[in-house]
């Protein structure tokens, strides 16, 4: 019940969306279908009429005279005509609305997740997201193309012979009416069976599908362990299973039309004797040509019944597409009350001394210079002018300038990524501009977790993070986001050239800014040996790179962006301890002057940090420099020594 | 490519052969019945003759019952037949893959032989039920409804015979129009669905860099060339219905005109044209046109499903490039090993070599370590121990036999190796484990996880060797699935053990002790070990050091500390980073 509920209440949304956008053309084609029903319709009807006007009397003439019947003829060539030209319009027209309701809906639907929170696709794993754009589409088309118009054409036909069929005969009708709902009964019954077994279908088909995907995925490892026979005896029990559901589900789908079809023939006989019976009794004033008549608008009646009866597996599936569908559009979106933006700026020559100094330093710089710039003596611009500042507007109307320098801190944060299950308690840490952090810890300490905050990919519980000091609550997502860079452990690169792929970054950045990137990451040496160099095609997130390529390739996407805070999260790990050390250096003069947050698995990598954060089930156990925490002969000392092991 | 895939009918010959022939059954009383209705209006209604309605009415539920019963039973052998077929394309496809060597493998990509397993499986099935229903039952429609119609009037049947090639050519154009901008369409949906797959994989780099306007551009530019070109196509296609229906009113219109004229100018004699006879031409001329538009469909169908055909032999056409020697080796005397002037290419392409000319003489029971950097193609030195690609030059040799004489089953036996892309399945821990030896008994498997140094965190968890690995692995950390996978190699007791950067995500500590317990609990087994650690083999016997695909040092560590550069600038890197880097 509630199930049919949610139907219809989708059914409705999508109608929104076929009738909705393009009104005009949408009751173009309503009419058009409508005229082209009218023109099918008087064909059946005109038989009847061509037989009994026309025929039957110029059988009793001596010297027929077929100016009569050819008027009829021509007259019924002018409504085929212009059924044909409805036909081919609203089929024409429905064609782009089908696609354009298609276009909307993808594009709708990749707007919106690009809105949602990361929390989502934590969530919900690819595979299901991308059936949104491939299966539950599909089926959306064939039923917005094929489905829609044949329904609304079936539904117009049935209203046309019935009452056709009531001006014949109120009896027959009554008694048309009671087959009628037998036969869809009947195909109901079926229906349903056979949309069971649908079901059934589709969940074995997705345990097939699956085996396949982790059993194809392993093949080397199954080859190496000579496993085939087992992998075959199990693929064998589930593709036997998939078989025998499948061919239960189609064999109840191939029956159902020979079931209406027959059970519509089998009430046209029933129709003849009952009938016969009425007009051979002289019972409701039938005459026979009435009965022959009404035989035929019989089957008029049943054809786009049947018809119907075959779209309603499209339609329930496309429905169960549509509404997967809506759920994704109807996500809530990451909530974003910030209002504090990023704003390039360049400081008046009107400006006191203290104030212009800031125009030489840039991003960043040392502590003696002013973190706020009044008003007066800002000028926003579009140009790269080197200094980013907040733009703060107060309620008071009043608005300010803070540099961005990159200056974070945590003020007793709590966190966690489901509720009443705390990962981080009570962190507090600061990172002056400029300074190198490093997270330590075992795998779920809350490294990573950290910096997620950071970024506001999650939002924190208690406590406070402050950016330049200003809440980063308060500051637009967007702009936050722009002011981190950000390097991956697990690199993700886009089709596309290496060239456009660290341009990823900036996307106005010159080709001889990205060639700068790229040298200071020390990718350059291994783009120039790729076969077309900077012009390398990427695919397949760049199958045909090393892991450590590729994560040489991001550290240059995320130079390229020259962020004044950098977030590391185990960006060398796959790169050989003799290369990680070239790459340092790049990395070194990649980090200065910014605030740079580090996790690394290796030690090496942070032992020049400002400060080593040692972090033990969602706490901060031990923080300071590397000689103070070896002096300290804590945690760090002894995984430093390798005492004590690390996951 | 039909004789390939029709191979795969197998048992369900029966059913594929039973479905068309109820279908003619069905199709010949589609034909019978309009006219056994015809008759009932002409000689039951129109002349008030309740026994003749009774008569032909009765004969009418009979052919009824009887297309009702062949159209189910049509439909329950073209299920089984469609639902079977499928059945064994998957079966015949997934028992090849399992022949194909690491080369097959990495010549299709993973990726894309699912997608020939799922989606491609999938349409040619519903293209083959529809093949086994459509292409007999239109053809029988067609014959039939013009045969009967011929009976009629061979006069009127000439109407039809003179529109078919009109709609047939119609239909041909629209066809032909249309089916580039669908395979167009197809492919422009590739990138489509790269662009999401990209976006779902890469959505903390898109969030971070803020470029959710920039992928909405790129989505929305391949969604409008989507619309563009599906909506071109589907406006040529929107020919289709008013062809039909041009064709269907032609039909009916010459027909009332040429039969009513027909029916008066013969009334009264014998053998002359009936109205229920020209209502009956009238159904067939719906029948013919509708089994051809049907067969135009089908064509369509066929089109469309060819490319995934084709995709599907070509998985089962591929030979794998590994084959079993004849006779075979089934004993492996020791785990010696030696390379023999051993160059390697991918691609069997002497001009890509990635490794050129190796020759090392590795003793029985010996550890050797070998260290490299990024690309310098360690892996692919130790891939050619089990088999896993042929040498393109030279011989490998493992216990005095080149490997190619060994039964490959035998020689990976003997030859356990954790590759570096480690790989649990869905299953409990213990099933995992067992891989290495079905047999084993829960001693043997707790013994191979202590040497691994795994039972301790196996015993951490709250349900032990039962838990539940869930796919790929992602409930347990990098490090113990490593450890878990180092165990499960143990199992096998191979007399050669390699491990292919397996130990990269094991703290230093660990790592010594699983060297140790080797060391001292399989001494007679040949153990090779890629690292990056200096750490991790200095206490080799030996070590190799690669350098572009070349050896560019051999010795203990002693020996390469004083001649090997590269081995010198690895080790001080890591020495001066703190002596473990973990």
């Amino acid at each position: 019940m509630n199930n049919n509920k949610l139907n219809v209440k989708t059914a409705k949304r999508l109608f929104g969306y076929i009738a909705g956008q393009n009104k005009i053309q949408f009751a173009l084609v309503l009419i058009c279908i409508f005229l082209s029903t009218m023109a099918n319709v008087a064909g059946s009807l005109f038989l009847q009429i061509l037989i009994d006007n026309y025929i039957e009397p110029l059988l009793l003439e001596a010297a027929p005279v077929f100016d009569g019947l050819v008027r009829a003829i021509l007259t019924m060539a002018f409504i085929y005509a212009a059924g044909v030209v409805s036909t081919f319009f609203y089929n024409w027209l429905m064609a782009g609305i089908s696609q354009g309701v298609q276009k909307r809906i993808r594009d709708k639907m990749f707007a919106h997740m690009q809105t949602l929170p990361v929390r989502y696709f934590d969530t919900h794993t690819f595979g299901d997201v991308m059936s949104h754009y491939t299966n539950d589409i599909d089926t959306l088309r064939q039923m917005v193309s094929q489905s829609f118009p044949q329904l609304l054409s079936s539904c117009m036909t049935i209203v046309m012979v019935f009452c056709a069929m009531l001006y014949t005969s109120i009896y027959l009708t009554l008694f048309i009416l009671m087959t009628i709902t037998c036969l869809i009964l009947v195909s109901k019954k079926v229906a349903g069976k056979s949309a069971s077994f649908f079901i059934r279908q589709q969940k074995s088909l997705g345990d097939v599908n699956g085996y396949i995907e982790e059993m194809v995925s392993g093949q080397k490892v199954i080859k190496v362990f000579c496993h085939e026979d087992e992998a075959k005896e199990e693929f064998d029990k589930k593709n036997d299973e998939l078989c025998r559901n499948a061919s239960s589900a189609n064999t109840f789908a191939n029956i159902l039309a020979p079931i209406t079809m027959n059970l519509g023939n089998l009430q046209y006989v029933l129709l003849a004797v009952f009938g016969g019976l009425l007009a051979v009794n002289g019972i409701g004033g039938l005459t026979l040509g009435a009965i022959a008549s009404f035989l035929q608008l019989s089957r008029s009646f049943t054809m786009p019944i049947n018809q119907m009866s075959m779209q309603i597996n499209a339609i329930i599936m496309a429905l169960a597409g549509a509404e997967r569908i809506f759920r994704l559009i109807d996500e809530e979106p990451e909530s974003d009350d910030g209002y504090v933006t990023l704003v390039r700026i360049r400081v008046k020559e009107s400006a006191p001394e203290e104030y212009r100094r800031v125009r030489e330093a840039g991003t960043g710089g040392g502590d003696e210079l002013p973190e706020q710039i009044p008003a007066e003596f800002v000028e926003e611009t579009v140009e790269r002018s080197g200094i980013w500042a907040w733009k703060h507007p107060h309620e008071t109307g009043e608005v300010t300038y803070t540099r961005l320098t990159g200056d974070v801190r945590f003020f007793d944060v709590d966190f966690g990524y489901e509720e009443n299950k705390i990962v981080l308690h009570n962190v507090s840490l600061y990172a002056k501009p400029g300074q190198k952090i490093a997270f330590v810890g075992a795998t779920g300490a809350g490294k990573t977790t950290i910096t997620n905050l950071i970024n506001r990919f999650y939002d924190i519980d208690d406590g406070k993070i402050r950016y330049d000091n200003i809440n980063i609550n308060k500051i637009r997502k967007t702009d936050l986001r722009r002011s981190l860079g950000i390097v991956l452990q697990d690199t993700n690169l886009f089709t596309g050239t290496v060239m456009e792929n660290i341009r990823y970054g900036r996307l106005d950045a010159s080709d001889e800014e990205v060639r700068r990137a790229a040298k200071l990451a020390n990718a350059d040496g291994f783009i120039e040996r790729l076969p077309d160099g900077y012009d390398t095609m990427i695919t397949g997130n760049g199958a045909n790179l090393s892991q450590g390529q590729r994560q040489l390739l991001s550290i240059a996407r995320a130079a390229v962006a020259d962020p004044p805070v950098m977030i590391l999260d185990e960006a060398t790990s796959s790169i050989d301890t003799r290369t990680e050390s070239i790459v340092q250096r790049g990395m070194d003069s990649l980090m200065k002057g910014r605030t740079v947050f580090v996790i690394a698995h290796r030690l090496s990598t942070v032992k020049n940090s400002n400060a080593i954060l040692v972090l033990e089930h969602g706490r901060v156990i031990e923080r300071g420099s590397h000689e103070q925490l070896i002096e300290e002969r804590g945690k760090y000392y002894q995984l430093y020594t390798g005492a004590f092991e690390l996951e | 490519m039909i004789k390939r895939l029709a191979k795969c009918i197998r048992q369900y010959k029966k059913d594929s052969i039973l479905a068309p022939t109820f279908i003619v059954g069905e199709g010949a009383l589609e034909v019978v019945i309009p006219l056994l209705m015809a008759r009932l209006i002409d000689n039951g209604i129109d002349k008030g003759s309740i026994s003749s309605i009774l008569q032909i009415g009765g004969l009418l539920v009979i052919c009824c019952v009887a297309s009702l019963t062949f159209g189910a039973l049509a439909g329950r052998h073209a299920a089984r037949a469609s639902a079977g077929f499928a059945r064994n394309l998957r079966h015949d496809m997934y028992y090849k893959v399992q022949e194909y060597s690491f080369a097959n493998i990495d010549k299709f990509s993973t990726a894309s032989i699912v997608t020939r397993l799922t989606t491609d499986v999938t349409n040619v099935q519903n293209a083959f039920q529809m093949m086994i229903r459509m292409a007999v039952r239109s053809p029988i429609l067609l014959v039939f409804a013009l045969f009967m119609a011929f009976g009629i009037s061979p006069k009127l049947t000439m109407i039809y015979v003179c529109i078919i090639p009109f709609l047939g050519a119609g239909l041909f154009v629209i066809v032909k129009y249309a089916h580039p901008l669908f395979e167009r369409t197809f492919r422009t949906y590739d990138k489509l669905n790269t662009v999401v797959q990209e976006n779902l994989h890469g959505i903390r780099v898109v969030k971070s860099f803020v470029r959710e306007e920039h992928e909405q551009e790129k989505f929305g530019e391949v969604s409008c060339s989507i619309y563009k070109d599906f909506t071109k196509a589907e406006r040529i296609v929107a020919f289709n219905m008013p062809l039909m229906q041009i064709s269907v009113y032609t039909c009916m219109l010459l027909l009332s005109w040429m039969g009513a004229r027909m029916i008066v100018g013969s009334r009264g004699m014998a053998g002359g044209m009936t109205t229920g006879q020209l209502m009956s031409l009238i159904s067939y001329a719906m029948q013919i046109l509708m089994s051809l538009m049907m067969l135009s469909n089908f064509f369509v169908m066929m089109i469309i499903s060819k490319a995934s055909a084709e995709r599907i032999v070509e998985i089962l056409d591929e030979e794998s490039d590994l084959q079993n020697p004849n006779p075979a080796l089934t004993e492996m005397e020791n785990g010696a090993v030696s390379f023999r002037g051993v160059s390697f290419s991918y691609t069997k392409d002497p001009a890509k070599l990635c490794l050129k000319d190796i020759n090392l003489e590795i003793r029985s029971g010996e550890t050797v370590g070998i260290i490299g950097g990024t690309g310098s193609a360690k892996s692919s030195l130790v891939q050619l121990i089990p088999r896993l690609y042929d040498a393109t030059i030279g011989s490998v040799e493992v216990g005095g036999r080149d490997v190619r004489e060994y039964d490959i089953e035998t020689l990976r036996n003997e030859v356990a190796m954790v590759l570096q892309k480690n790989v649990l399945f869905s299953g409990t821990i213990k099933e995992n484990l067992r891989w290495g030896n079905p047999e084993a008994s829960d001693e043997e498997v707790i013994h191979a996880c202590r040497l691994a140094q795994a039972d301790d965190f196996i015993r951490e968890f709250p349900d032990g060797y039962d838990t539940y690995i869930e796919q790929g692995g992602s409930n347990v950390s990098g490090g113990q699935r490593q450890r878990l996978c180092i165990a499960r190699a143990l199992l096998k007791k191979p007399k050669i053990l390699i491990l292919d950067d397996s130990t990269s995500a094991v703290d230093t500590k660990t790592d010594a002790l699983i060297r140790k317990a080797f060391r001292e609990e399989i001494p007679d087994t040949t153990k090779f070990i890629i690292a990056q650690r200096i750490s991790s083999v200095e206490d080799a016997d030996k070590i190799i050091v690669m350098d572009g695909g070349t050896v560019h040092g051999f010795g203990t560590h002693e020996e390469l500390i004083e001649k090997d550069n590269i081995y010198r600038e690895v080790y001080e890197s890591q020495v001066k980073g703190g002596s473990g880097d973990e």
